[in-house]
């Protein structure tokens, strides 16, 4: 469970307020109009922007002034999850490692979690010579590999094509079940929502709405998820 | 008549860059036909050859060794007064050259400050004639060159990076490894290989503070043999060398892939997470402030009450210098406006050149390539102030080509077709939509060509008489005279012009942004 207790957020002039819990196990998609915070959500929770105000709590573990290395949290970013210059195993192992000086255990396990991600064979290869849904493949593993028990996605699969993010979603929705992951993603894509998400949050405004089942939100919009939506 | 209004004539920039060509790798003709065979290459001229290449290496790695520190501390540190030390780092591109000297000897010297410190505890004094001073002038002239290329490289690092290596709780090594390294890989060879071209050709800094057997550059050889043994061949044959050395370097450099371009992210300051360091950083920079400030510090307390007294000699001396400058400047605008137009249309190759021929460009070489060539028809040294101000403008025309080349392309590209659709005439299309599209980079390379021509002591040195000495050679016999509280004092003079010249071309570009 992810709560935010009375938390603002501020990112240069703006500022989000969010007052909301979000159930441990389940994937809730966050959905609103560009520029209206998600983004800021996402980074506030995995520490790469201080909270102005409130509590932040994982699983009842104050993670508020914790830097971002040691909350139970991995962020996928919207793209340049990769560094350029490291092999696909070199960019997963480090997270097992960030120096790099990987055990042959650990070696093992970054092998294993390459060919569960269907890049088995690819360990040596750049990212630079892997389309777009590999290299995203390769950072779900990185961040699975660190083995925390909530995922943040930014729009990791913007980028890819409709065939290919539905690929991803696929795979994600099988690591989440076999993982138990507590699933935060933002998407533009309704039908992204409808195809993994539990609950939806709507955020608009610089406000956090608290989540909602999905079926039911997408039944009966509110008005900000309506006017976004179309 | 529309599309011959805006084809300002491909001749003009063809003709435009025949000129520079000739006066710079065309000076390689007479050099051939007089130079001494290279078999009688003998051994002081291998010390010469040797002294060059080593300070020139010594001096790059110096100044990128200090660099690759400050940048970083200035990558990740905001603090009071960034911007200002920013600034600072500019400086060296518009201070004289023979001014900075006076202000690191007022420094570092016999009599300077350090030296009175150290007295005072009962140390010896400090020496840096020779090598000494020669790397200290060239780190200092250098060190912000490296560090506003490195500047841009840091900038040039996605803040994604920073917050993966946050997130998987990278360490100091870590991010040196894994974020910083791959940059500077990437920009350091190139970053060092500028400043060993730059060093290669130094001749004001070799001539105040080297000089003698032992410290003797290439280009202080070809000065010391055309004025003082008169032996044109030896001088050729030197020049000759001095050009090989520097276009190999030079074609190196461009195998390396262009040089790190002076982005407009030098204000930026990453966000990062690894906020250790703090102290290391701001006693790198503190050290910095101290290295590249106390030399113009000193410039100032000393000849700021010299400047009521100044001969009427220095006077007239300023006067030629701001003569010359502005001349130049108009000279290079017309040069470097004509070849950008004709290489605005993607003539890659071409720009390149250009380039190539101002990494390896000298004033001393072009120098004594003409002095050959307009011997036999003219006095060379009654010639001094014209052909100092036109090498000065073709010096000039690769830097200012530059900063010109991208912004007269945007122009063309933008508005090209609306204008011959609209049948502007010519001129029309220069004072209306060319000119001023162009006015902020042209206002900014003008200043700092305007400053580079005022403060230059190269092709002067060569045909200056006392008749025609301009400031900076006026402020060199003033110090080879010992005769150091006028140097400051003229010193004084030319920093001001020189900011002033700067400050009045950029404003001038920047003016109508304003409105």
């Amino acid at each position: 469970m992810i709560t935010l207790d009375n938390v603002t957020l501020g990112q240069g002039g703006f500022a989000l307020s969010a007052d909301v819990t979000f159930r441990r196990g389940v994937c809730t998609a966050i959905m609103g109009p560009s520029g209206g915070g998600k983004s800021t959500l996402l980074h506030g929770l995995a520490g790469f922007l201080p909270a102005r105000t409130g509590r932040i709590t994982v699983a009842g573990l104050d993670v508020t002034d914790q830097p971002p290395a040691v909350r139970p949290v991995s962020l996928l970013f919207q793209d340049n999850n990769l560094f350029p210059h490291m092999t696909i195993a070199q960019n997963v192992g480090l997270g097992l490692r960030p120096d790099l000086k990987l055990t042959d255990d650990q070696h093992v396990r970054v092998e294993a979690m390459l060919a569960d991600m269907g890049l088995e064979g690819m360990g040596a290869r750049r990212p630079a010579a892997m389309s777009g849904g590999q290299a995203s493949r390769a950072a779900l593993a990185r961040a699975l590999l660190r083995d925390k028990p909530v995922l943040l996605l930014d729009e990791p699969f913007a980028a890819l094509g409709p065939a290919m993010r539905a690929d991803m979603m696929a795979l994600l929705r099988r690591v989440m079940a076999d993982k138990a992951l507590t699933v935060l993603i933002v998407s533009h894509q309704p039908e992204d929502a409808a195809r993994i998400a539990d609950d939806i949050a709507v955020v608009a405004e610089g406000r956090v709405a608290p989540p909602q089942d999905r079926e039911t939100l997408l039944a009966n919009p509110p008005g900000a998820l309506r006017d976004y939506l179309g | 008549m529309a599309r011959r209004a805006l084809s300002i004539s491909t001749g003009l920039g063809a003709a435009a860059i025949v000129i520079v060509v000739a006066l710079t790798l065309g000076t390689i003709v007479p050099l051939l036909w007089i130079a001494e065979a290279p078999g009688r290459i003998v051994g002081a001229d291998w010390a010469v050859l040797r002294f060059t290449v080593v300070q020139a290496f010594l001096s790059a790695v110096l100044s990128v060794l200090f660099a690759v520190p400050l940048a970083r501390a200035l990558a990740r540190r905001q603090f009071w007064g960034r911007q200002a030390l920013l600034l600072l780092l500019g400086a060296p591109f518009i201070v004289p050259v023979i001014v900075a000297v006076l202000g690191i000897l007022a420094v570092w010297g016999r009599s300077g400050w350090l030296s009175d410190g150290l007295g005072a505890l009962g140390l010896p004094a400090l020496d840096i004639y020779g090598m000494t001073g020669v790397l200290l002038a060239h780190v200092f002239f250098n060190l912000p060159l490296v560090t506003r290329m490195l500047l841009t490289g840091w900038a040039a690092i996605r803040a994604e990076q920073f917050r993966l290596a946050a997130q998987l709780g990278f360490g100091p090594r870590d991010m040196l490894r894994h974020v910083e390294a791959p940059m500077l890989r990437e920009v350091l060879p190139g970053a060092g290989l500028v400043v060993f071209l730059i060093c290669l050709t130094s001749f004001a800094v070799a001539l105040t503070l080297g000089g003698g057997p032992r410290a003797t550059t290439l280009e202080l050889a070809i000065y010391q043999s055309l004025r003082f043994d008169f032996d044109l061949s030896r001088a050729a044959m030197l020049a000759l060398v001095q050009m090989g050395v520097a276009l190999a370097a030079a074609i190196l450099l461009l195998g390396l892939g262009r040089p790190a371009e002076f982005a407009d992210a030098l204000g930026r300051v990453a966000e990062r997470y690894d906020t250790g360091g703090l102290w290391q950083d701001r006693l790198v920079i503190g050290a910095a402030l101290l290295f590249l400030g106390l030399p113009m510090l000193a410039v100032v307390a000393r000849g700021a009450p010299a400047l009521l007294t100044l001969s009427a000699s220095i006077w007239e001396a300023a006067l030629r210098s701001v003569t010359i400058a502005l001349a130049a400047t108009a000279i290079c605008f017309a040069l470097s406006l004509a070849i950008a137009w004709v290489l605005s249309t993607g003539r890659a190759v071409l720009a390149e050149g250009m380039v190539l021929i101002g990494l390896t460009a000298s004033s001393l070489v072009i120098g004594t390539g003409l002095f050959i060539l307009l011997r036999p028809i003219v006095d060379p040294f009654a010639l001094a102030l014209p052909l100092t101000a036109v090498v000065n403008a073709v010096m000039g025309v690769p830097f200012a080509l530059r900063v010109l080349l991208p912004a007269v392309a945007t122009v063309r590209r933008g508005q090209g077709q609306l204008a011959a659709s609209l049948g502007l005439s010519r001129g029309v299309w220069l004072r209306h939509v060319l000119l001023p599209g162009i006015r902020r980079p042209a206002g900014f390379a003008l200043g700092l060509v305007a400053a580079f021509s005022m403060g230059d002591l190269g092709i002067i040195a060569l045909f200056g008489t006392s008749a025609t000495a301009t400031l900076p050679l006026e402020m060199a016999q003033l110090m080879g005279a010992y005769r150091m509280e006028a140097a400051a004092g003229a010193g004084a003079l030319l920093l001001i012009l020189s900011f002033m010249l700067f400050a009045v071309f950029d404003a001038g570009g920047r003016y109508d942004h304003a409105r």
